[in-house]
């Protein structure tokens, strides 16, 4: 792999929105899928040759089966509000970072074929011909777009750039031009069950060794049950929690809270993932086909509840569609949320009394707490709106003494991406990834600064993943971004007689 | 009355396709389906709570107050200004004239004036900032200059040459009556009418559609209560969404 050469951007006291830079990230483009990742997910594997009419057949149909494309493409009127709020303009300048502007790239091809104005006038409103050139830009800059929806916050007709985004992937995806990230490993979750391609002895093999490290650990035999018919909770977390760093540190934290909490619990081998990157390339049917394992697992192991640990998208896909995608759930509990949040489910053993926390456990910390976009801004925790601001922030007050907010307008629903969403945690994007952080890394810098911020907590797989990358790059340690279980779990206090 | 007759068939084509065009764009939007909940959170639960977020959202610009104060103030002295100023036209198409039209006769010319001062603004911005001059197309600053030359033109038969309003309001009552009565022929007032038929024929086929489009943005007309409502779109259950569960497996 070719390194590509860059400059990571310096943090300044304040983020500016930077002078327009023309072209400054056009290079950027991650790896287009095989044809092998393409098949699968029931897209061409190339180019097909009538690229120009299946594009255009296919935005036609995407018009008329998503309100949201079509509204959004008539309702904008360049009034710029949105202009400097994506992470990924103010880290590179691209224009075509702008929301506004990625919008236009297939606003400008709408206005040409499905409009009277850009029909007879394509000059007067900026539409062009769909041409090899448009589709380059599609393919680099709806690969700049995290899906984070920051944009539609501060929109006033609430123009949400992830809708378009997530069409001009799929126009993509549906010629032949899929991305490689994103598609292999929508293609493992359908054969294998997870991002990872991680088949059932492996993953058997991993739970028992955390079994006996976290007994070696604290003298506790907590155990991480998989497959277990008759389970009162199914857990279906990201992936990356089974291994990765910081992430696996959530999964005990979880694994303790069930323990302590004394309610039996399992993963499944069939639906070991509770990411759904269907979401990322804006395909329906493939978002459905991902989440009905999820569904299938939960009737095969005959569960009372599903809880999903921590990951952003995972949760927005979780929260706001399962129920439409392979609902209803009238197999499970109804006295539940269905599905729960771990956070949910912890604030609740915690306000009940049911869980006991020492704070003291954490005291070499001083902690803040990154957003992650799509809990913040996509979905919900509890039962009253904001409840995804508080509910995290109460664990970890639960469990720390030392906490810190960042600074106002980069937290709650104007939180930063990671720089990493939306199907770009890939080191094909590597530049892009770091200078996307900028923003955020910028807001942590302050409070490192100002108040001496140890670690920063998240509820997100691809944030952690995301954060131990880049943060290094912008001279901060990469184990300072944390689990938000990780601090309640080392915070538990253990009930001895068990 | 050549003049007469001639604003006259204008304005009845003016209506016809400002009246058709919104018709049918309202249509499109109402029966394109939102397949998933996608309200940008949080969002309220109920329903009066989506109507309360319309509401600051139409009335305040909620949203763009927290996108951008300048666009704000300005885009918001356009638009009261301009429905302060329409309002003021009511005494053309009413007769007797509604009392508390007349009331807001004094009002209207301020509110005028605002509109001016709200598109100026508007337009200073898409020519001096760099962001935003990188995202107009000719027909974003052709948009701001034929509402401006609306608002001057108006503003212009205030206070540089008046026009004979009692032949105005003869003529616009005319159009109602279907009894089509003379216009005067003065500059302004020619200008100020054509640019208005101008801007009604091309309301339904430009940005001016974020006025209907709004309404039916589902980050913002969405409840977030998808836990505990199942939301399915029509073209969505046609896959089939929960298809026969598998029987049970170890």
């Amino acid at each position: 792999m070719a390194k590509v050469e860059f400059e990571t951007p310096e943090l300044k006291p304040w983020v500016d929105a930077p002078k327009v830079a023309p072209g400054a990230m056009a290079h950027s483009k991650p790896f287009v899928a095989k044809p092998e990742h393409q098949q699968p997910l029931g897209f061409p594997g190339e180019l097909v040759e009538n690229w120009k009419d299946v594009a255009l057949e296919k935005m036609g149909d995407l018009l008329g089966r998503y309100r949201s494309l079509q509204v959004f493409m008539d309702a904008c009127v360049k009034c710029g509000a949105c202009t400097d709020k994506c992470h990924y303009y103010l880290g590179t300048g691209d224009p075509k970072n702008m929301p506004v502007a990625r919008q236009d790239l297939m606003r400008k091809i709408y206005r040409r074929y499905f409009t009277p104005a850009g029909k007879w006038f394509p000059k007067l409103v900026g539409a062009v011909d769909l041409t090899e050139e448009v589709i380059n830009d599609w393919y680099s800059y709806y690969h700049q777009c995290s899906e984070c929806r920051r944009c539609s916050v501060y929109c006033p007709y609430g123009i949400d750039t992830a809708e378009i985004t997530m069409a001009g992937r799929e126009i993509l995806a549906s010629i032949g031009v899929g991305q490689k990230y994103s598609n292999e490993i929508i293609g493992k979750v359908h054969t294998i069950g997870n991002n990872l391609g991680l088949p059932e002895p492996a993953l058997a093999d991993t739970l028992e060794g955390l079994e006996e490290e976290v007994e070696e650990d604290i003298g506790v035999s907590v155990k991480f049950p998989l497959d277990q018919q008759g389970a009162d909770v199914l857990l279906v977390t990201p992936s990356a929690d089974f291994f990765a760093e910081p992430h696996v540190d959530g999964l005990i934290g979880y694994a303790k809270v069930f323990h302590q909490a004394g309610i039996s619990w399992t993963l499944s081998s069939y639906a070991s993932e509770a990411a759904n990157f269907g979401i990322f390339i804006g395909n329906y049917e493939n978002m459905q086909k991902v989440a009905q394992r999820i569904r299938q697992a939960a009737l095969d192991l005959g569960v009372k509840r599903i809880i999903v640990g921590e990951c952003g998208h995972a949760w927005r896909v979780a929260y706001s569609f399962w129920n439409t995608l392979i609902g209803p759930f009238d197999f499970l509990d109804p006295s539940y949320p269905v599905p729960q949040h771990i956070c949910e489910f912890t604030h609740d053993l915690l306000q009940r009394g049911a869980l006991k926390l020492d704070p003291e456990a954490n005291d070499d910390k001083v902690v803040t707490f990154h957003d992650s976009c799509n809990v913040s801004r996509g979905s919900r925790l509890g039962s009253a709106p904001g409840g995804q601001f508080t509910i995290p922030r109460d664990l970890i007050q639960a469990a720390c003494r030392h906490f810190v907010d960042m600074a106002p307008d980069t937290i709650h629903e104007h939180t930063f991406c990671c720089g990493g969403g939306g199907g770009l945690l890939t080191d094909d994007l590597l530049e892009l990834r770091v200078k996307g952080a900028m923003p955020r890394a910028q807001a942590l810098q302050q409070v490192i600064e100002s108040h001496g911020v140890t670690h920063m907590a998240a509820i997100c797989a691809i944030c952690k993943s995301q954060f131990s990358k880049v943060l290094p790059q912008y001279g901060m340690g990469m184990d300072m971004i944390i689990s938000v279980h990780q601090l309640v779990g080392d915070a538990l206090i253990f009930d001895t007689e068990q | 009355m050549l003049l007469g007759s001639l604003f006259a068939v204008l304005f009845y084509l003016a209506t016809a396709i400002l009246v058709l065009g919104l018709v049918s764009r309202i249509r499109r939007y109402a029966r394109t389906p939102a397949p998933l909940v996608i309200p940008t959170t949080p969002a309220p639960i109920t329903r009066s709570g989506v109507a309360a977020r319309m509401f600051r959202e139409v009335v305040f610009f909620e949203s763009l107050f927290k996108g951008s104060k300048w666009s704000w103030l300005f885009g918001w002295l356009f638009h009261f200004g301009m429905l302060i100023a329409l309002a003021r036209h009511l005494r053309y198409f009413t007769e007797p004239v509604w009392n508390w039209v007349v009331m807001i006769q004094w009002v209207g010319v301020y509110a005028g004036m605002a509109m001016f001062v709200g598109l100026a603004g508007l337009w200073a911005r898409r020519i001096l900032v760099d962001r935003i001059r990188y995202i107009s197309a000719p027909s974003d600053h052709l948009m701001l200059a034929l509402l401006l030359a609306i608002a001057g033109s108006g503003i212009g038969m205030k206070y540089v040459a008046h026009t004979d309003i009692v032949a105005v309001k003869a003529f616009t009552l005319g159009l109602i009556r279907f009894d089509w009565q003379p216009l005067p022929a003065d500059a302004l007032l020619i200008v100020h009418l054509s640019l208005v038929v101008v801007l009604m024929l091309i309301f339904p086929f430009s940005k001016l559609l974020h006025a209907p489009g709004m309404f039916f943005s589902p980050t913002r007309n969405m409840r977030d209560n998808p836990r505990e409502h199942r939301h399915v779109a029509a073209w969505a259950q046609d896959l089939s969404s929960t298809p026969s569960d598998r029987s049970q497996v170890s």
